[in-house]
């Protein structure tokens, strides 16, 4: 440390008391850390092996996948997660048609139309998913012979609809007024003005919060587990009430959804740059 | 032919008396809730006619001509451009607009378009041009005002003179018959201010019809055949630019050159 035989104006970092300055050094930051976690992980080990479970890890690949003479198939958890991603899939695209009509009708300057949107998005904002699936599977199933799959996905697509309606409606209001002016100017429809100079602009500022609305409704699919829609979450329950492996499966189906949603806003960051770019 | 349209133009000229008028004004009111914008204007253009308004800021200039395309509504009042009634919502205003284009003080332009796209996406969308032929024009009349070397560059990566440009040479794309300019130089460098200001004297010696809102009274004295001074929502003085600099009628517009010329 002879910092002041330096004729070169360097930043000095303010230094503490002696004492501060060790504990914040790097080596005593890890060891402080490993100590730490090493006691949680202790607490935990202890506490799982004094309610005596009797891990059975060995069993849990066959629920994921098995070797057959055809090759690789997928089994129980696998099928799960294809089913999750299907509810998914189709409801983040109804929701994302709804999400814009309800956006545009929002921000019309219909009589009506304002009034019935900010109406639907305070109605879904305001009741739990999880009442809301259950009107959907028991009230309204029963109304338009909605099946489970059917029911789970529509509630889905109603309650992410209205999110997805606030994001694109943000983004369309991030467009300089101006903008809405130059199109208008030059004879554009108001549909051209939206399609051809609007929502290109708009995306941008639309695609961070909508990643995030992807990976959300994901995992809000679980939540149909409770009608019995045989999705990732719906077959995990049913494997450990046949298996008792409660440990394992619960960690198992964590685990493939951590994966597939990590994987996701990976992906969907990099196309993220591309539009920032 | 040429005769049946002399006889045509002077039957037009018979009826009011004047030569044809392309933007016909009539008592135009206009309130922003409860202030009174614009007061009783009066006003009419000719076809091939350069007016230039001035004022000061707030006596309703840009309103004024944001109502001759439909940008702002005005409240009463008749208002006639190239032969249509100013209508809001109507499928006549979207066709008036390709007639009538408006270059804004803040140029307006596309930033996620490139320079050709910004030209063409009019011609293509609104014209329904094939892109080849409206690709072609938009290079020709990029060549025109001067900058066919930005054509593959995106608005942001030009200086505010060559984006002006631009934004003229979007509406020249459209075949627009009347030009608007709502403040054209007011947002620029003073270097850059003379490269838009050359654009748009060429486009005066072509015989466009032109209304200008600008403070560029250099600009006005060479182009101008008609300037229109505005106070307060008001029409205060029209007069041609000779009696307009040399001797006002009115304090008001005396006081407003001195302030303007008197540096």
């Amino acid at each position: 440390m002879r910092a002041n035989d330096n004729i070169k104006p360097v930043y000095v970092p303010p230094q503490g008391p002696v004492f501060g300055r060790i504990l914040n050094s790097s080596p005593v930051s890890v060891v402080l850390y490993l100590l730490t976690m090493g006691y949680i992980c202790w607490v935990v080990y202890i506490g799982a092996d004094n309610i005596g479970y009797n891990w059975q890890w060995y069993n849990i690949p066959q629920y994921v996948y098995s070797f057959t003479d055809d090759g690789f198939q997928p089994r129980e958890l696998l099928l799960g997660l294809y089913v999750s991603l299907k509810i998914s899939v189709i409801s983040f695209l109804l929701a994302l048609c709804m999400g814009l009509g309800l956006a545009l009708l929002r921000l019309s300057n219909l009589i009506v139309g304002p009034i019935v949107a900010r109406g639907f998005l305070e109605l879904v904002r305001n009741v739990p998913l999880l009442v809301l699936i259950y009107l959907f599977y028991y009230v309204l199933g029963p109304i338009f012979q909605m099946d489970r799959l059917t029911a789970g996905i529509l509630c889905l697509a109603c309650f992410h609809a209205a999110l997805i309606s606030e994001i694109l409606r943000a983004g369309i209001l991030s467009v300089p007024k101006s903008q809405w002016e130059g199109a208008a100017s030059i004879g554009m429809s108001q549909y051209q003005v939206y399609r051809y100079i609007i929502l290109p602009q708009a995306v941008r500022i639309i695609l961070p919060p909508m990643t995030g609305e992807i990976i959300n409704l994901l995992k809000s699919s679980a939540i149909v587990s409770v009608i019995a829609v045989a999705e990732l979450t719906t077959v995990g329950r049913n494997l450990i009430s046949d298996t008792y492996m409660s440990f394992e499966i619960w960690f198992t189906v964590a685990a493939i959804y951590f994966v597939v949603t990590v994987a996701i806003s990976a992906s969907l960051s990099r196309i993220e740059k591309k539009y920032t770019n | 032919m040429k005769t049946h349209e002399k006889q045509q133009k002077a039957a037009v000229s018979f009826v009011n008396d004047t030569p044809a008028s392309i933007i016909e004004v009539e008592q135009l009111n206009k309130f922003y809730g409860t202030f009174h914008a614009l007061k009783n204007i009066n006003l009419s253009v000719t076809a091939g006619e350069r007016v230039v308004i001035c004022g000061p800021s707030g006596s309703g200039k840009s309103t004024l001509i944001r109502c001759f395309n439909g940008l702002e509504s005005h409240n009463s009042g008749k208002l006639v451009v190239d032969g249509s009634e100013v209508f809001q919502g109507s499928k006549q205003l979207r066709a008036l607009r390709q007639n009538v284009g408006m270059v804004f003080q803040g140029f307006n332009l596309f930033p996620h378009l490139t320079v050709l796209e910004n030209l063409t996406i009019g011609p293509i969308r609104v014209n329904k041009k094939p892109k080849a032929e409206a690709e072609a024009a938009a290079l020709k009349v990029l060549e025109r005002v001067q900058i066919p070397e930005q054509a593959g560059k995106y608005p942001d990566q030009l200086s505010g003179g060559q984006q002006q440009r631009v934004a003229i040479a979007r509406t020249l794309c459209m075949g627009s018959k009347i030009l608007l300019f709502d403040e054209p130089t007011s947002a620029l460098d003073p270097e850059m201010i003379k490269e838009v200001l050359e654009v748009m004297i060429s486009l005066a010696e072509d015989g466009m019809t032109m209304v200008c809102v600008t403070h560029e009274m250099g600009f006005a004295r060479r182009v101008a055949d008609t300037m229109i001074f505005m106070d307060a929502g008001s029409i205060v003085e029209t007069a041609s630019p000779e009696d307009f600099f040399n001797n006002p009628r009115t304090d008001r517009c005396r006081a407003f050159l001195d302030q303007i010329l008197g540096h």
